[in-house]
């Protein structure tokens, strides 16, 4: 599968390091944050997600910078927020934890390949086995989903068109639809052409308690 | 899982995508910029039932995961799992399943106010059950602040729930997924 | 109901003695969709090389050419390919016989051309090596060769159907099952598909509202109200079945 828009090309050790490591130090770290939520330990933390960002998987400031943007509004907001109405500690202890995990995220996004974070999705799914769900699946329903996207874009500006041809003048929502029933159908008939390519070749797993 | 339903699975997980390139409305009065992303919610659940509409949302935030810059505004990643609105992110799952349920219970006499009921319940209660307490935790603020907070939301959200609700019941009318037969014709359009 | 003619060939199924070795044979076939019947008592053996099927919107030839490899399992009666029920051996068929869709946007789901070609053969659990070796060879045949790891989507529309023709036959199917592969396609795209099915060494069956598909095949179907009102030679079948139309 191809990379995505946030992976950072650039080799480095964080890109070696397994993705199911990554983010199982990503849960852990959230879990520490609110464990113990004390304003040394959470500067700490964002210290050393900094470093590691710069020096461990090589990152630019610009790059870590840029991962702050959609919620740094947020953050100033929150500080003054708690400024005024609780202390300033309380506001910077919960906007530096806040920003501290938002960079870890972003570390462990720009440093995993999409199918090395597919197939820690698959296991962490493995499970679900027991309910009839195929965690091989989903690698498929991703590569669909995003197969998806620009289909339905272009199936939407076509009825956008024809509408428009037609003097029509009534409120967008309508063409929803239109559009819902014509996509449907090509997604029952994607279902069609995979099945016709033995995409359900595979036995599904027993479930335990019915089947999936 | 038949082919078909994860197909329709990843049509919804899709459609959620599309809807978060729609640039944010602003509606006058209202500071806050409402996003498309939300009606996708709904409509999965509206349309596909209550499991496959679950299940699309989970693969919606599968895809986030995976880094494709697919939220609203082009975020994507796992910074927004861990960022101050995630809750409403989570809520997403449940409350496509649970518009689903609902829409399921009230297939037989399914109409406009079963189809308004169904998304204000699970489109919007369940999302704001989830979300609020989850911001209030996060941001260490009072339960009550975040609930205050979120009330910029209401309208947008209530617009919504009643284009999704007109939507289910046309979509019902044309092509009711929920209550495909085994076999359903494919090429018949 | 006019019905002018009737081949050897299109014999239903009781002349267990002659039959060839490798065939599609349609048993008493009926299919319902909920109230709508779309095919009725259809009974026939397709031994030829290339057989075309033709009819109006609405006859049920979509549903005809989805029976032949299990897409659709009839309500009554058996279609065996090859001696196997395709109500019972669903993957053993499905091997043997490939389909190809009139839209090529919805048979293309990976991102880039030569993951999607190998899908198949994933399925198929062929190992890597062999899979990649079949890749490069198919999308060679099909002048894609330059295109193996651009986005799919990108591709133009003839390139796209040249794509998921490619993704079928990668599979190496017996036989291969056209639905309508050029409908959506422009004039040159057309003769391109149409060169295409002529190379074949695969026995085809070919779902078409273009006529000019089916020049030089063996046999061509007119299915109507879902029943088969014609079969024969194309010259013949063809003729009447467009100075039915006009």
């Amino acid at each position: 599968m191809s990379t995505l828009a946030l992976y950072s090309p650039v080799p480095s050790v964080l890109h070696r390091t397994p993705a199911g490591l990554k983010l199982a130090a990503l849960a852990a770290l959230s879990v520490l944050l609110f464990a113990v939520p004390q304003l040394p330990v959470a500067s700490i933390a964002l210290a050393a997600v900094v470093v590691l960002a710069l020096a461990g998987a090589r990152l630019t400031p610009r790059q870590l910078l840029a991962q702050l943007r959609p919620v740094w509004l947020w953050l100033a907001g929150l500080l003054v927020f708690h400024a005024i109405v609780t202390d300033l500690a309380t506001g910077a202890l919960a906007v530096i934890r806040l920003a501290t995990l938002v960079l870890a995220a972003a570390v462990v996004t720009a440093t995993s390949r999409v199918a090395e974070l597919v197939a820690v999705i698959e296991w962490v799914c493995a499970p679900l086995r027991l309910l009839g769900v195929r965690p091989a699946r989903i690698g498929l329903a991703i590569a669909m989903t995003l197969r998806f996207i620009p289909l339905i874009a272009e199936r939407a500006e076509r009825i956008r068109e024809a509408q428009a041809a037609r003097g029509a003048t009534r409120p967008l929502f309508l063409s929803l639809v239109p559009l819902l029933v014509q996509v449907l159908q090509l997604a029952h008939t994607t279902a069609e052409a995979l099945d016709a390519r033995g995409a359900d070749d595979e036995a599904p797993p027993r479930a335990l308690w019915r089947r999936g | 899982m038949k082919t078909r339903d994860l197909a329709y699975v990843a049509l919804f997980a899709a459609i959620v995508a599309v809807l978060g390139v729609i640039p944010p409305v602003a509606i006058p009065v209202i500071p806050v910029p409402i996003t498309a992303q939300t009606l996708g919610v709904m409509l999965a659940g509206s349309v596909l039932g209550a499991k496959r509409g679950g299940l699309a949302l989970l693969l919606f935030l599968a895809v986030v995961a995976v880094g494709a810059p697919v939220l609203s505004g082009g975020h994507g990643g796992l910074g927004v799992f861990v960022g101050p609105t995630a809750g409403y992110l989570y809520s997403w799952p449940i409350a496509a399943f649970v518009v689903g349920l609902l829409t399921q219970v009230f297939w037989r006499r399914f109409n406009l106010a079963y189809a308004l009921i169904a998304n204000v319940i699970g489109g919007i209660v369940v999302v704001y059950a989830v979300g609020i307490p989850f911001t209030s935790v996060y941001a260490d603020v009072s339960l009550t602040t975040s609930f205050v907070g979120s009330l910029l939301f209401i309208p947008g959200d209530a617009v919504k729930a009643l284009i999704a609700a007109l939507v289910a019941v046309g979509v019902r009318r044309a092509y009711p997924v929920i209550e495909l037969p085994a076999r359903q014709p494919a090429a018949h359009r | 109901m006019a019905r002018p003619w009737r081949r050897a060939a299109a014999r239903p199924a009781e002349e267990t003695a002659v039959r060839p070795r490798t065939a599609v044979e349609l048993v008493d076939v009926s299919h319902t969709y909920g109230e709508r019947t779309v095919l009725r008592d259809v009974s026939l053996v397709l031994a030829e090389h290339r057989v075309g099927v033709i009819g109006s919107n609405g006859s049920g030839k979509s549903t005809f050419a989805r029976l032949l490899n299990g897409l659709v399992v009839p309500t009554s009666g058996r279609v065996l390919v090859d001696g196997l029920d395709t109500a019972a051996d669903l993957r053993a068929v499905r091997r043997r016989v490939g389909f190809v869709f009139q839209d090529p946007d919805a048979q293309i789901v990976h991102p880039t051309v030569a993951e999607d070609v190998a899908f198949g053969l994933h399925n198929q659990r062929v190992p890597a090596a062999e899979r990649a070796e079949r890749v490069a060879e198919v999308l060679a045949r099909y002048g894609l060769a330059g295109h193996a790891d651009h986005p799919a989507h990108l591709l133009s529309g003839g390139q796209k159907q040249l794509l998921a023709i490619a993704g079928v036959l990668v599979m190496r199917p017996a036989r291969v099952v056209f639905d309508e592969p050029t409908t959506l396609l422009d004039l040159a795209n057309r003769r391109r598909v149409a060169r295409v099915i002529e190379e074949l060494e695969q026995d085809v069956v070919v779902v078409t509202h273009d006529l000019d598909l089916l020049t030089g095949f063996d046999r061509v179907l007119v299915v109507e109200d879902g029943r088969v009102v014609a079969d024969g030679a194309p010259g013949e079948t063809v003729d009447w079945y467009v100075a039915r139309m006009t």
